[in-house]
């Protein structure tokens, strides 16, 4: 019975030519219908999201379970390869601890200043805010030449669109879909991301653009003189108001004419849990023309004795 | 009189006496596999290049390859929705290029119907090669070099995996076409 092999062989049967001919209608059709989604999805991105994050919701418990698994066997193969190499680490080490040392010591000093800097100046800025949420990356698109991991936080936990995910060795990239328990992550690999970034040593500004292929490119904002060497640390600038200023991002790895290729500092498969950050500066991402609003119904409500207050970034 | 061939009432899915076919079974396990198979997203691989095969659309390809006819014209409506949903592409890209692949499978079985395993694996290869090119320039990204080499590494090794599939398939039609249903 259910080997239901086409026949083609239709002879002179009008009824089988009219079967055969209707199959290959329906598959035409049926390709038609995937270009309609298709333009409907590049028109409007956010058309399919309800169906993508209900996807993601419902996968999420697998991959919780998959994400698990990955941090185990990473542990195994550490401790395997740590054997091994336990003597030359031990000595690499402990020349680390001490120049960390001295390093600690000096960031110590930075900090003390900087505090009295920002007294001088009044800036009343808390620096290192408490994650919104706390997660795991659960899955990536990983047969795809687009970038995206998936999250195991959601709605339920306070995450919206747009905001920044980090790990403890530097950022990962920005939540682009919500679902209740799912997100899904646009990682700063994928060609449509774009950081702005300032090299960790000076104000040498800079786009962080992503290759795709798991490297970033460094595009100066100064073009003309490339003064990027290899090894230079890039860090968020700030700009934009998406980004806290000073996460870690890359390190250029290779030079061009008019840039680098920076290598990622994070590793978005060897973190075990990221952080979801909510937006520095939520003013900097509204329309202007919504600022504007904002600023005109400020200025109608606030009475002139307290007009003084205007800083918009609390 | 001449024993009976203890065979004779046995097929390779089992006895002929009283059982046959599961038709849940028989025609809903290549949906269930391929289905399986676009899961790959969810594996705890957070790749930062694309590397791992399209197993979805290879499982899709050897079904239809190695059984043609028994998944519908319109097969790739839901598969390739589903498939969509999680694997990153926009929406309607697997709808799309699966469905012109069952018309390119079609044409190919419409003028060769006796092939051998390397003209399908040949088949599959080109078919696999265009889909993957194809799916990039749906995704919209520029094309530079090391992205292409990485699309080339991802086509090796999805040639390389098509004939584990089609094995794979293999198996699951021993299994898909058991006699489990008692009849009378």
């Amino acid at each position: 019975m259910p080997v239901a092999r086409a026949k083609r062989n239709t002879g002179f049967s009008r009824k089988a030519q009219v079967s055969v001919f209707a199959g290959y209608l329906v598959a035409v059709i049926a390709a038609l219908v995937g270009a309609a989604l298709l333009i409907i999805s590049i028109w409007q991105p956010s058309a399919f999201s309800g169906l993508r994050s209900a996807a993601g919701d419902a996968t999420s418990p697998a991959g919780n379970a998959g994400a698990s698994v990955r941090n185990g066997s990473q542990d195994v193969l550490d401790a395997i390869s740590g054997f091994y190499q336990a003597g030359r680490q031990n000595a690499r080490l402990k020349e680390e601890v001490e120049l960390a040392r001295v390093k600690l010591a000096e960031a110590e000093a930075i900090k003390q200043e900087n505090v009295e800097l920002r007294d001088m100046l009044g800036v009343q800025q808390a620096m290192t805010e408490q994650p919104v949420a706390v997660g795991r990356l659960i899955g990536s698109s990983s047969s795809s030449v687009r970038r995206f991991a998936f999250l195991n936080v959601g709605r339920r936990d306070g995450v919206t669109t747009g905001m920044p995910v980090r790990a403890p060795k530097g950022l990962v990239g920005r939540v682009v879909e919500t679902g209740y328990a799912s997100s899904r992550i646009l990682l700063l690999t994928d060609q449509n991301s774009v950081v702005p970034v300032r090299r960790a040593t000076d104000d040498l500004i800079a786009f962080a653009e992503g290759n795709a292929d798991g490297t970033l490119r460094i595009r100066p904002i100064n073009v003309g003189m490339n003064t990027i060497k290899e090894g230079d640390v890039f860090v968020t600038s700030g700009a934009g108001g998406l980004f806290q200023p000073g996460i870690a991002v890359g390190v250029a790895t290779q030079l061009y004419r008019d840039g680098a290729v920076a290598r990622l500092l994070t590793n978005p498969a060897a973190t075990r849990y990221v952080f979801v950050d909510s937006v520095w500066q939520p003013d900097a991402q509204k329309a202007p023309e919504e600022l504007l609003d904002d600023v005109t119904a400020n200025a109608e409500e606030v009475s002139p004795a307290s007009a003084d207050n205007t800083s918009g970034t609390e | 009189m001449q024993p009976l061939n203890p065979k004779s009432r046995f097929d390779q899915y089992g006895t002929k006496i009283n059982r046959t076919h599961s038709p849940a079974l028989a025609y809903g396990i290549p949906w269930v596999m391929i289905a399986f198979f676009s899961l790959t997203p969810v594996l705890p691989v957070i790749a930062s290049a694309p590397v791992v095969p399209p197993l979805g659309f290879i499982a899709f390809l050897a079904w239809m390859v190695y059984r043609p006819g028994l998944l519908p014209f319109w097969a790739g409506i839901p598969l390739g929705l589903f498939d969509d949903m999680l694997s990153g592409q926009p929406i309607g890209s697997a709808v799309l290029l699966w469905s012109t692949t069952i018309l390119a499978i079609e044409a190919v079985e419409a003028r060769l119907p006796w092939r051998g395993f390397r003209q399908d694996w040949l088949t599959a290869s080109v078919i696999l090669a265009v889909y993957l090119i194809c799916a990039a320039m749906i995704a919209g990204v520029l094309p530079t070099a090391p992205l292409l080499i990485s699309i080339g590494l991802q086509l090796a090794v999805s040639v390389l995996i098509f004939p584990l599939m089609a094995k794979l398939v293999s198996l699951l039609d021993q299994f898909r076409l058991r006699r489990w249903k008692e009849v009378g």
